[in-house]
């Protein structure tokens, strides 16, 4: 199958490509960025003109609640979500039942993706059996199976004996761990930001400290052993300023903001909506600018959408007994282009936050639209508008805090291997 | 997205009370007045009026209460409504029923107002927002956020005694991080235009930022008693006495327990209040709680006036009162 994308505004962050050009795919790989190959025939063509042409997304966060959660999500609606969003990978962590400590569930986990041939799925192992903070899970085996990288998902390592050995012998591979920031004692049964609106509301708090004092063991372990870490999902303005030290000391890490962190603050909560029940939760006015200029300034690297879908009954509830997270496949783009608008930058910067750099963060060989490498594209109208809600969400979980919300950034055809998996 | 105040409907009526904060200073003086005019129903050879006839209120209590359980049944009873009252820990709870399903249930055995307790903050707030326009909830407290009705019949004691709000100094003493009872209270007094309010307790119980809601901050009750004219105390929940919270019972009531030496700090004519149900000799001392100054019982009563007001608005019979 080949096709050519005509007339289309090409961004290639990582090739600093921003122009009008026509795009030649062929045998599931990018044959030509502007002039055709030599003896290119197209078997079907896409009008591109007034549209955008960029790498597919990568995501570093997406549930996909298979194993163990099919009432929540299934693979095939999850990975339909993921290329309605124009996402054409994405890593899941492994906090699924049973935990991803196994390599033979990682290995039926990408066949079952595989068979749907939609998004690229590269799990994250867990960095401990059970994602219990004692043993070490089998990383070596874990990574020969397909996990790219390895996680605690949303659990901590309280032991820093283990701490510390898990990042020796990760960093005795190679193997990047991804660190979800949250002191456990201090976070205890917390539900909301530790600030006005939880004391208001009489919600349990989480202190900002909590991020800072999590962010300190990792940060001071990582600097001891070498070992590449990645923070995932900063919430606070200290934890910014952390790892931009950190950063600047020459430490080996890399850092993400959920897209919910970059548009929401605690008072978006409102009158206890469910919705925003959210890890980390949504923090400050000041955390959120923080978290903005942090990704705009390289401290954060990229922007993940934290997908997590959540069945509607497990939402009707009240805020604290309500079940955490909220769906974001779909939301991804638009949210991030919303904040580039916001900041005044660049498509390509917008582009770059949750292409190239996410997938250099993994060590995929996505996110960008080099000749030969594997044609996965988004191709998405920048200035159209949709309204989120139930029916044009296709994640099987529609609870997300942005619902009747309108947003700018509508993707219209996504391609994966060199098909177009969206629309189907 | 922001949603319109749950408790009033679209002419700026009441529609449930589920909290004071959001509430115009109209509604809290009508309630207030309302009130007013039933003190005097309890007094009458017949202690009821037919404000509610034909209604049936459900007292649903996820949560143990006697008081407030109580003085709702009493307060519906006085009005002429039906009442029906639900201990829902000991029974749908447990057999893994959800709040809404039992909900859905009484609606669909005719219930017209529910007055709910539960553990959860906002558990009322939730519940208002799934049931048809015609049902009225009353929280009787939910979490830490809220006891709206206590605040209420907390001012109105107030009121009673020192009925120049404008012109008083209040402080209240205790366990503020996890009381619904101090949250009501402090947006009561604050709607009210109380110029003067001031919380004494431990910073392990005061919750983050607590001056953002309009109080003054004390930790030594020796000086944050001074010259106040209202002392209103907090129970000290058994379960916060001896851990990370507080060291022991014996130091808490050293060092913040009302005893009549510190309440000769405040005016010579303060008050002293207690939601109750008091921990004698923990926060507050025998012989202050059965003093002159205490008002600990009139709360009890006025607390039913209260109730019974808060109902009548909900169900439309407000102009009249009493009358």
């Amino acid at each position: 199958m080949n096709i050519v994308i005509k007339n289309g505004r090409v961004i290639d962050p990582k090739n600093n490509v921003d122009q009008q050009l026509d795009v030649y795919v062929a045998a599931g790989k990018i044959a030509g960025i502007g002039a055709a190959p030599a003896g290119f025939v197209a078997n079907q063509t896409i009008e591109a003109a007034h549209l955008v042409v960029c790498p597919g997304l990568v995501d570093l966060s997406a549930r996909l609640r298979e194993p163990g959660d099919e009432h929540k999500a299934r693979l095939v609606s999850e990975l339909k979500a993921a290329v309605a969003g124009g996402v054409t990978s994405l890593a899941c962590p492994p906090d699924t039942d049973p935990v991803l400590d196994e390599p033979g569930l990682v290995e039926m986990l990408q066949y079952r993706a595989k068979q749907q041939g939609l998004a690229n799925v590269y799990p994250l192992g867990a960095i401990t059996r059970q994602l219990q903070g004692k043993a070490l899970a089998e990383m070596s085996e874990l990574q020969t199976a397909g996990c790219v990288g390895f996680s605690q998902a949303n659990t901590a390592i309280t032991d820093t004996q283990v701490l510390w050995r898990a990042m020796e012998y990760a960093a005795t591979f190679g193997y990047t761990l991804f660190f979800h920031a949250e002191e456990p004692f201090l976070a205890a049964n917390g539900v909301a930001h530790d600030g006005e609106v939880a004391s208001r509301l009489g919600l349990k708090g989480i202190p900002s400290a909590a991020e800072a004092l999590a962010l300190a063991s990792i940060l001071r372990i990582a600097q001891e052993t070498g070992a590449k870490v990645h923070i995932s999902r900063l919430s606070t303005a200290e934890g910014v300023a952390m790892v931009r030290t950190a950063k600047s000391q020459g430490l080996n890490i890399t850092s993400d903001v959920s897209a919910n962190q970059l548009h929401l603050t605690e008072h978006d909560i409102g009158y206890f909506n469910t919705h925003c029940h959210l890890k980390p939760p949504l923090r400050t006015q000041r955390d959120k600018d923080a978290l903005c200029l942090g990704l705009k300034d390289g401290t954060i690297d990229a922007v993940c959408s934290d997908h997590t879908p959540v069945d509607d009954d497990a939402k009707l509830t009240t805020f604290a007994e309500a079940e955490i997270g909220a769906t974001g496949l779909e939301l991804l783009l638009p949210l991030t282009l919303k904040w580039a608008q916001q900041e005044k930058l660049s498509l390509t910067a917008a582009i770059a936050s949750i292409t190239c750099t996410p997938a250099n963060i993994l060590g995929i060989s996505a996110g960008d639209l080099s000749i030969n490498s594997i044609a996965d594209i988004c191709i998405f109208d920048a200035n159209a508008y949709w309204t989120v809600n139930a029916n044009t969400i296709k994640s099987q979980g529609k609870n997300t805090p942005f619902l009747g919300l309108e947003l700018a950034g509508k993707v219209n055809f996504t391609i994966v291997n060199g098909k177009i998996v969206y629309p189907q | 997205m922001r949603m319109n105040n749950p408790q009033l409907d679209a002419d700026g009526r009441l529609k449930h009370l589920l909290s004071i904060e959001g509430l115009p200073k109209k509604i809290l003086n009508q309630i207030l007045d309302t009130a007013e005019s039933f003190v005097g129903v309890a007094e009458r050879e017949v202690k009821k009026v037919p404000l509610l006839r034909g209604k049936t209120v459900c007292n649903l209590f996820f949560e143990n209460s006697t008081r407030t359980r109580t003085t709702f049944e009493i307060a519906a009873k006085r009005l002429s409504a039906d009442v029906i009252s639900l201990n829902v820990n000991a029974s749908s709870q447990s057999k893994g029923e959800t709040i809404l399903d039992t909900i859905n249930n009484l609606i669909a055995m005719h219930a017209d107002m529910f007055v709910v307790r539960h553990a959860q903050s906002g558990a009322a707030h939730f519940i208002a927002q799934h049931v048809p326009a015609h049902i009225h909830v009353i929280n009787a407290g939910d979490g830490r956020h809220s006891h709206p009705t206590q605040g209420l019949l907390d001012v109105f004691t107030i009121r009673k005694y020192k009925p120049d709000l404008h012109n008083l100094r209040v402080a209240i003493v205790g366990d503020i991080l996890h009381s619904r009872v101090a949250r009501s209270e402090i947006h009561a007094l604050t709607t009210l235009g109380v110029p003067e309010i001031r919380v004494i307790a431990p910073k392990t119980l005061l919750p983050t930022q607590v001056e953002k809601l309009g109080v003054h901050v004390y930790h030594d009750i020796n000086v944050g008693l001074k010259d106040v004219d209202v002392v209103m105390m907090l129970r000290l929940q058994n379960e916060r006495m001896n851990g990370a919270m507080l060291p022991s019972v014996q130091e808490y009531f050293k060092t913040y327990g009302l005893t009549q030496e510190r309440l000769a700090l405040a005016k010579p004519d303060a008050i002293v209040m207690h939601p109750g149900p008091m921990n004698r000799g923990v926060e507050i001392d025998s012989s202050v709680a059965d003093g002159r100054q205490s008002v600990i019982l009139p709360q009890v009563t006025y607390g039913i006036a209260i109730r019974m007001a808060v109902m009548a608005i909900l169900a439309g019979g407000q102009a009249g009162g009493a009358q």
